[in-house]
């Protein structure tokens, strides 16, 4: 090859770096595992984990243990699947490219929108997008979101507004919902809400849609997609634009990522959607085929003047959604959200009856599958009973003082359609063992 | 490939069916306490199908796909390089998938040291000791770095720097993501040799500019050989350079950013680091930063306390771009392959890399245009001859020819410096006998391109669809099967 090449050694293609650039000895970077020492290696560091999943996981806050059928890792692992690349070449791409329309559809389906796009990198930059959406659509420049809404996705909204001098507005949470107050006006882009918000409560999605529409601006919801087996769609009660992680459809937890954002909203908005499209059309022959659709809104063509700067979609983990949601059905979709909603409500009646030093933080608000409790004795209480429940080989208790300082003696638990009984047995073991100790001082 | 039409999900989909059964389900019992207002009569309408359809229809599917793992993959750019299949076992394991972001730091005592290893490897390798693993693509790491220059600015005091000078040759994520950041954006010119226009450059710095942005090889997989110059005559100008380290691939284990002077960049773990591209992301795109920098980094980093590791927000932290710490699973492959290859293979990489781009380029430059010749990277770009353009045949067409001939077209019309451009990166683990067939196929299309062969305009022939008709989706959007 370097004959071919007319080099004399491979260290002479690299002549056009200068030499004093060079590295004159090896990086330090240990390595050079075979497969099996790679293989123990990962091994032996795994082990010093301790996965939740299925281990009794009480523990919600946006990533929730849910099943998924076998079908998904066997099916999403096929090479031809994974090794390849944003399908460019329509004709060589039409598995991917047929797979991320009917992805497209079937979010659309859940959200109550007519579009969905294919796929985001998270939840959090979903909402990102959806801000710069809503102030290229509206021209104006501040956003109201509800305390309720995810912290990470606030934050990932500050970090991306105010580099931009998008104004951000938070609405108070009060007894467990947003009170909108006067602080959606119209200047207003976008109002953002959670359903159900991180507290677990259920919010009125009329309201987010009237305070939007009396001031001109567009409604987001973020959407937790498995609560619409139970729950209306967001777009069908009127929400413009909704938005969302798909960890909850066949996405394992995974320390938090890869998962997929989601992104579906009105057919009008088309021209304006951030991230790739995929739309049907027809070839030479008038064969029906799949192709990205609308490039001119992208960076490789528009530069600076580009809708957004994501290059990517996260197309290996929504072609997971797009199985799970497959394998479900409308069926299997209700079934797995009436199940989630009754262990939580077994979970709830269990605890509250095991002890009167914890209680729901909000006894008039609906929750779904995850509940804010409130523990009398506050943060140290709160840690006991963390400790006691890991001591039964189970994972849970998020406190929620991490974002919201006045909530000092607040927590929350969530189920899943994989809660067991004995779960339940355990976390009732635990109140027991963390609240007694109080009942004997 | 499977040529049949498979229909839509919903085509095929049947009253009753499904895969998924549980027992227990009892929706008047789940619907207690909740408002009547929110609750809905009958669940979304997914498609309804049985196991084993679903099986089918997604394995005919994939069958419609190139690969990686079934054919010649040279997207210029992309680095499509073979993915190790054991790191798929490796990352599928419940040790890590089983994870949940809201457990304690002492229960994923593994997982964090591994990620603090990660950190420390990419840090060595790049000469830029901060390190995040934060940003969730190429394009995403761009914006953070870009934002963690603003911090920097706005630190100082000097908010009139808001000027980010980009070669013309640059990724369009570059200048996208400079819009985002709060950036103006100003092309800086490419020379006769594809390299940066040393006095356009000079042109162009005044005390407005921030930073230059620039790709390291550049997009034309040539070396910036005056990269130490331009570091020195931004600095002095007052701004930082950020380096796209999408072409990282090419100099690993040779030389490092951080030692000639880059302030910061991203590493596209996809690409360089093996990866799978999973048809369109997830990607993973950590940014690398001088020890001056790193206290601006997102959160959160690991870091090391003895023999324990935890979560750490930088003191001066540009807040999150992201739920949660990174694409973990993307990491998980990424640090297997750093320590299959170790210091010395990764060094290899970068030589055969470029060894094999090498050969292509001398092999291809008998018959094509090829408009900086000389030795490359790990990539280089041609274009049609003038006897082709005459003869009415586009890049497009040899692009389609490839699909026809069973080898996934190059990267096509970028850079935007060569029009027609035509970008081969072969990467390092494609052996001799597939870059022959490569080179041979190349030789055949120029011989037909040059006589102006029909069959250029007709192809692909054989593939399930043959060129899609783009304006009709762009006219009449068909985005989902209920709009359709």
């Amino acid at each position: 090859m370097l004959q071919t090449i007319g080099a004399p050694s491979v260290q002479a293609l690299f002549e056009s770096i200068p030499e004093k650039l060079q590295l004159s000895g090896p990086l330090k970077i240990e390595g050079g595992f075979s497969e099996s020492a790679l293989t123990r290696h990962m091994d032996a560091l795994g082990r010093t984990n301790r996965p939740a999943a299925s281990h009794g996981c009480f523990l919600g806050g946006g990533f929730y243990d849910h099943d998924w059928p076998a079908l998904v890792d066997h099916l999403s692992g096929r090479s031809e699947f994974l090794t390849a690349y944003t399908p460019y070449q329509p004709e060589c791409s039409q598995g991917t490219l047929q797979a991320i329309y009917e992805f497209q559809s079937m979010i659309a389906e859940l959200c109550g929108c007519e579009v969905a796009n294919a796929s985001m990198y998270d939840g959090a930059s979903a909402c990102a997008e959806a801000a710069l959406m809503a102030v290229g659509q509206t021209r104006r420049r501040k956003i109201v979101v509800s305390a309720g809404l995810h912290p990470h996705s606030r934050e990932t909204l500050d970090t991306y507004l105010k580099h931009l001098e998008i104004e951000l507005v938070e609405a108070p949470l009060v007894d467990g919902v947003t009170q909108w107050g006067d602080s959606v006006d119209d200047q207003t882009a976008a109002v953002f809400v959670q359903q159900p918000n991180f507290l677990g409560v259920i919010e009125d999605l009329d309201d987010v849609c009237h305070q939007a529409k009396t001031h001109g601006a567009l409604s987001v919801a973020s959407l937790y997609p498995i609560a619409t087996g139970l729950l209306r769609s967001p777009g069908h009660a009127g929400i413009d634009l909704v938005v969302g992680d798909g960890q909850s459809l066949g996405v394992p937890l995974g320390l938090g990522g890869p998962s997929f954002g989601f992104f579906a909203t009105r057919q009008k908005y088309v021209r304006k959607i951030p991230g790739r499209l995929v739309g049907l059309s027809r070839d030479g022959e008038g064969r029906r085929a799949y192709t990205l659709t609308f490039q001119t809104r992208e960076q490789h063509i528009r530069r600076e003047k580009a809708t957004s700067n994501i290059c990517t979609n996260n197309a290996l983990i929504a072609l997971r959604g797009c199985m799970h949601m497959a394998a479900l059905g409308p069926k299997g979709l209700e079934e797995i959200a009436c199940l989630s909603r009754q262990r939580t409500l077994d979970m709830v009646e269990a605890v509250t009856r095991s002890t009167t030093a914890l209680s729901l933080a909000f006894p008039e608000q609906a929750f779904f599958n995850e509940v804010t409790f409130r523990a009398e004795g506050g943060a140290d209480a709160i840690q006991r009973f963390k400790a006691a429940l890991k001591e039964q080989g189970c994972h849970g208790v998020l406190p929620l003082s991490p974002w919201y300082e006045d909530m000092t003696d607040l927590f929350t638990l969530a189920c899943t359609e994989k809660t067991r009984p004995e779960d339940i047995g355990k976390l009732i073991k635990a109140v027991e063992s963390a609240f007694q100790m109080e009942v004997a001082q | 490939m499977n040529l049949d039409l498979v229909p839509l999900l919903f085509e095929d989909s049947r009253p009753g069916r499904r895969c998924v059964r549980h027992a227990n389900a009892d929706k008047t019992q789940a619907s207690h306490g909740l408002p009547a207002r929110e609750l809905r009569e009958t669940p979304p309408a997914l498609p309804e199908m049985g196991e084993l359809d679903l099986i089918r229809h997604f394995t005919r599917l994939s069958q419609k796909n190139f690969a990686i793992s079934t054919q010649f993959y040279p997207l210029g750019s992309c680095t499509m390089k073979y993915n190790p299949v054991v790191h798929e076992k490796i990352a599928a394991d419940a040790a890590w998938m089983g994870l949940h972001p809201m457990q304690p730091a002492d229960e994923l005592q593994g997982a964090l040291g591994l990620m603090h290893q990660l950190q420390e490897d990419l840090g060595e390798a790049t000469g830029l000791p901060g390190v995040t693993l934060h940003p969730a693509a190429g394009a995403h790491g761009e914006l953070t770095g870009l934002m963690v220059l603003r911090a920097w600015l706005d630190e100082k005091g000097e908010n009139d720097r808001r000027t980010i000078l980009i070669p013309d040759s640059a990724h369009g994520t570059n200048p996208a993501s400079c819009t985002l950041a709060g950036f103006h954006v100003s092309t800086v010119k490419s020379n006769d040799l594809g390299l940066t226009d040393m006095e356009d450059l000079k042109a162009h710095l005044n005390d407005s500019v921030a930073g230059f942005m620039v790709t390291n090889p550049n997009t034309l997989g040539l070396f910036e050989e005056n990269i130490q110059e331009i570091c020195d005559l931004v600095h002095q100008a007052g701004g930082k350079v950020y380096m796209d380290g999408a072409n990282f691939n090419a100099i690993m284990g040779i030389t490092r950013p951080g030692d000639f002077g880059i302030d910061m960049m991203h590493l596209n773990l996809h690409k360089s680091f093996s990866t799978p591209h999973g048809g369109g992301g997830p990607g993973s795109g950590p940014i690398c930063v001088t020890q001056e920098l790193a206290k601006y980094l997102p959160e959160a980093i690991v870091v090391k306390n003895g023999e324990s590791y935890s979560w750490s927000r930088p003191s001066h932290c540009i807040g999150r771009l992201r739920a949660w710490n990174g694409n973990f699973g993307v990491l998980v492959r990424a640090y297997a392959y750093v320590k299959r290859l170790g210091a010395v293979g990764m060094k290899r990489v970068a030589e055969n890399a470029v060894l094999n781009a090498n050969y292509l380029r001398v092999r291809c430059h008998k018959h094509w245009r090829v408009p900086f010749d000389r030795t490359c990277m790990h990539e280089f770009v041609a274009r049609p001859t003038k006897v082709m353009k005459d003869a009415g045949v586009h890049t497009m067409d040899i692009a389609k020819r490839l699909i026809e001939k069973g080898i996934h077209p190059p990267t096509v019309y970028f850079p935007l410096v060569v029009s027609e451009a035509i970008m081969v990166e072969p990467t390092e683990t494609e052996s001799k006998e597939t870059l022959d067939a490569f080179a041979e196929a190349m030789t055949e299309i120029a011989k037909e391109a040059c006589a102006g062969d029909p069959c250029l305009h007709a192809a692909p022939t054989n593939t399930p669809v043959g060129r899609v008709d783009e304006a009709r989706a762009v006219k009449d959007p068909q985005l989902c099967f209920r709009c359709s």
